[in-house]
């Protein structure tokens, strides 16, 4: 029986990769990641983890070799945040299109300027469109729980992508939490080894990376979209099974009292607990409101979006970060997309806050809520709204 | 019949781990030592390839020339994907995953991928001592985007972004010292090559690979189309570059340099420099210049390998 | 040539290997680069001496030894540089314009 233990977050993440026995660690430091590469570190360096950990000199390359120890058919794991998700930007591309199955932990923070190391997911808007499997978890058993998944989801023989597990920066990977870390017994059932079909390898010649003129390209990206896709399948096939082994459960979009309510309030990442309590507040206090939280990110999961706001007459989506100059809400303006064909659908409201790490508190929430309701009825000049900023 | 060429007491395999059918230019230098290269590396390799000449010229989609295992991702992080093939390669022998016998990991870029955009990660990958090869083919530009200068054009050339013209001579900088560069990161074998010098480059590629550690070794790739010389004299214009003493052929081997081919009297420079178009607006003054800097920069080399000869 | 490959033009995403990685070594040698040339080498064997400097030159790698240890270059891929002759020591090797 796994126990429940006290640990920070980001040690936490290298406790399950030495459960998972993960290859190659590639690592470069960057806040608010650090402790996760410093533990793993640790790990390696006390014989807990037989691993190659290659203490790279820049994200680009932390990437990189990534690249090259997937590639051989070894499990690659690196963590990154911010500036560094942002310097390996041209990398990620290489790896989902090269399918290979890396898993890597981002830290969300901000992107500079001004420099700051706390947490929002600018970082993460700024990769939407890298072609990897993406979850956002919300505290640190989801967090440990969807590294094992992301091993298990991007290594299976249908899937062969590469995955993202975001945790907040600070808010998540600096928090000591309680969290059942599973038993080796219980990983080995739960992730069978990796067996990457076609590795380099000189008893087999094969060519990775050959270029693509205009009258192959769109074949190789028409074949990577629908790999990525067929990839929710498996998403959801793996969370059933978790579910079944660990009792956890977890779904493309979560719903907190959400049945039936008239208001909708959208969050992701962290601040969707203070979310809850701020819901269970306005329900006492006679709201018709309830949340929805958005965990798979990519594949996008549209019918599971559509169905969750299908009763709904209004609907807030809070972004905790912003598309300068365009529709504000980077995930707003997703479930718009999701719900503009929609014969019934909800007014959608973008709401953006919580930038650079600033909290929202329960009374935050209540605000956000309100003027939501308000903009519905109402209407507004702008097309999105920043809350909590000091006027 | 042998798979092999006899030349002298030398074996040279038959195999062409480069298949003919590539694209490369007509004369092309770099893909006759990438052929070379190949064949002193045989089949247990890996190549992890650069953005650049050779990588285009032989993986178009959806074919490829290449008969070993071969990566190309991007442009400046050949070292850094091979760190990572080479990392995968221990521990999965380790773990028992694969054999643990040696595999060559090998990286392949150009002058551009290496000592511009590529230096950081050949800088890491130098620095963290994996046993791996790197390769660096110099046609001293970006040739494959079409003659762009790099930090390894040498002084006087024209190249697009750097041409000769009423205000400028071309490239105003001197060629970056790459060797020098690996040499000073301490790694246990540096050498220089040049396809001119078939055998020799062919027996400094398998000692690179052979050693245990980081190896690199910068090989000049002669370019008939950015140099703007004549196809066929491709070869005869690399013997000229050592011949001068433009590219000196030496090995540096835990620090220690040897000359690999002695030029007791360098020819001139001009001899090199008139065959090509890349120096054809070159003034007899600047001509001199390179020449005086050529004397220099060689009795530097000469002082090197008699102090190491001394030490030893 | 050995296995015919489908035409760049004909090839489906469905045909593609996972990440397009191509699994067949050397399939790109069915490319005739012979197509390029404007000139031929001609090998005279009285002069030559089979001492292989030709084969080892080529940028190609299509210089091929024969039962009779001559090289000849393969027409398939010679791009016509003129390396081999340049570097003949038995001037063995002459160019000559291809014809039209």
């Amino acid at each position: 029986m796994a126990k429940r233990v006290g640990i920070e977050v980001s040690v936490a993440i290298g406790e399950v990769c030495k459960l998972i026995n993960v290859d190659v660690v590639a690592a470069y430091p960057i806040t608010p990641q650090t402790h996760i590469v410093e533990h793993l570190a640790e790990l390696v360096a006390d014989g807990e983890l037989d691993a190659s950990y290659i203490p790279v000199e820049s994200e680009h390359s932390a990437m990189s070799a990534c690249l090259g120890a997937s590639a051989v058919g070894a499990r690659a794991f690196t963590a990154t945040a911010g500036q560094g998700l942002e310097l390996m930007h041209e990398v990620l591309y290489v790896a989902s299109s090269m399918r290979l199955p890396i898993v890597m932990t981002v830290a969300n923070r901000p992107l500079s300027s001004p420099l700051s190391v706390w947490g929002d997911h600018s970082d993460a808007m700024a990769v939407r469109d890298t072609g990897w499997i993406q979850i956002f978890t919300e505290n640190g058993q989801e967090v440990v729980d969807s590294v094992l998944c992301a091993f298990r989801i991007g290594e299976d023989s249908r899937v062969l992508l590469p995955v993202m597990v975001h945790l907040d920066g600070f808010h998540l990977t600096h928090m000591i939490e309680p969290i059942y870390i599973p038993e080796q017994s219980e990983v080995d059932k739960f992730l069978p080894p990796f067996n990457y079909p076609l590795p380099l390898d000189p008893e087999r010649p094969l060519t990775m990376g050959a270029f693509g003129p205009p009258v192959i390209f769109p074949e190789t990206k028409k074949a990577q979209e629908v790999n990525l896709r067929a990839a929710k399948k498996v998403v959801l096939e793996c969370w059933d099974e978790f579910g079944k082994v660990f009792g956890r459960h977890y779904h493309p979009v979560e719903h907190y009292r959400s049945e039936g309510a008239r208001v909708l309030l959208l969050t992701m990442g962290s601040f969707s607990e203070t979310a809850a309590a701020a819901i269970d507040k306005m329900i006492t206090d006679g709201k018709d409101v309830g949340l929805i939280r958005l965990r798979l990110w990519r594949p996008f999961p549209f019918e599971e979006i559509r169905q969750a706001v299908k009763d709904a007459e209004v609907l807030i989506v809070l972004d905790r970060a912003i598309s300068f100059g365009g529709p504000g809400g980077p995930v707003c303006s997703e479930i718009r997309s999701a719900l503009y064909g929609e014969d019934k659908r909800p007014k959608i409201i973008s709401a953006v806050s919580g930038l650079g790490g600033r909290d929202i508190s329960i009374a935050g929430f209540e605000e956000i809520v309100g003027r939501g309701i308000e903009v519905s009825q109402t209407g507004s000049e702008q097309e999105f709204e920043v809350f909590g900023v000091r006027e | 019949m042998a798979d092999y060429i006899k030349f002298g007491k030398r074996q040279v395999t038959k195999e062409e781990y480069l298949a003919p059918g590539h694209r490369a230019c007509i004369g092309c230098g770099e893909a006759l030592a990438v052929r070379l290269a190949c064949k002193a590396l045989g089949r247990n390799v890996i190549i992890s390839n650069a953005t650049g000449c050779i990588e285009i010229i032989s993986s178009q989609l959806p074919w490829t020339s290449w008969r070993v295992p071969w990566i190309h991702t991007l442009f400046e992080n050949a070292a850094a994907v091979a760190s990572g093939i080479e990392a995968g390669l221990k521990v999965m022998g380790r773990k028992g995953r694969r054999s643990s016998d040696k595999v060559n990991v090998v990286a392949i870029a150009g002058d551009g991928g290496t000592s511009d955009i590529g230096l950081q990660a050949l800088s890491g990958a130098l620095e963290r001592g994996h046993d791996m090869l790197y390769l660096c083919f110099d046609n001293e530009a970006y040739m494959n985007t079409g003659i762009q200068r790099s930090s390894a054009t040498p002084f006087g050339a024209s190249t697009t972004t750097a041409p000769a013209g009423k205000m400028s001579i071309g490239q105003v900088t001197w060629k970056k010292d790459l060797p020098s560069i690996a040499v000073a990161h301490n790694i246990p074998y540096v050498a220089t090559a040049c396809p001119s010098y078939p055998f020799d480059l062919m027996d400094k590629v398998a000692k690179g690979a052979a050693v245990d550690g980081p190896a690199y070794i910068h090989i000049f790739s002669m370019c008939p189309t950015g140099w703007r010389c004549a196809p066929e004299l491709a070869i005869e214009i690399g013997r000229l570059a050592v011949q001068t003493g433009i590219f000196p052929l030496y090995e540096v081997e835990d620090g220690k340099y040897k000359l690999s081919v002695k030029v007791p009297k360098l020819k001139p420079v001009v001899d090199y420099l008139k065959r090509q178009g890349r120096f054809g607006h070159l003034s007899e003054d600047t001509i001199q210049e390179i020449q005086d800097r050529v004397h220099k920069d060689h009795a530097k080399l000469v002082d090197k390998v008699a102090s190491s000869a001394a030490v030893a | 040539m050995g296995k015919i490959f489908k035409s760049e033009t004909e090839v489906t995403w469905k045909d593609l290997d996972i990440g397009a990685i191509v699994t067949e070594p050397g399939s790109a040698s069915q490319y005739q680069t012979g197509g390029w040339r404007s000139q031929r080498p001609i090998v005279d064997t009285n002069l030559c001496n089979k001492c292989g400097l030709c084969y080892i030159y080529c940028p190609e790698g299509c210089i091929e030894q024969g039962e009779d240890e001559y090289f000849q270059p393969n027409m398939y891929y010679c791009k016509g540089c003129g390396i081999c002759a340049t570097e003949c020591p038995k001037k063995a090797i002459t160019i000559v314009e291809e014809e039209a």
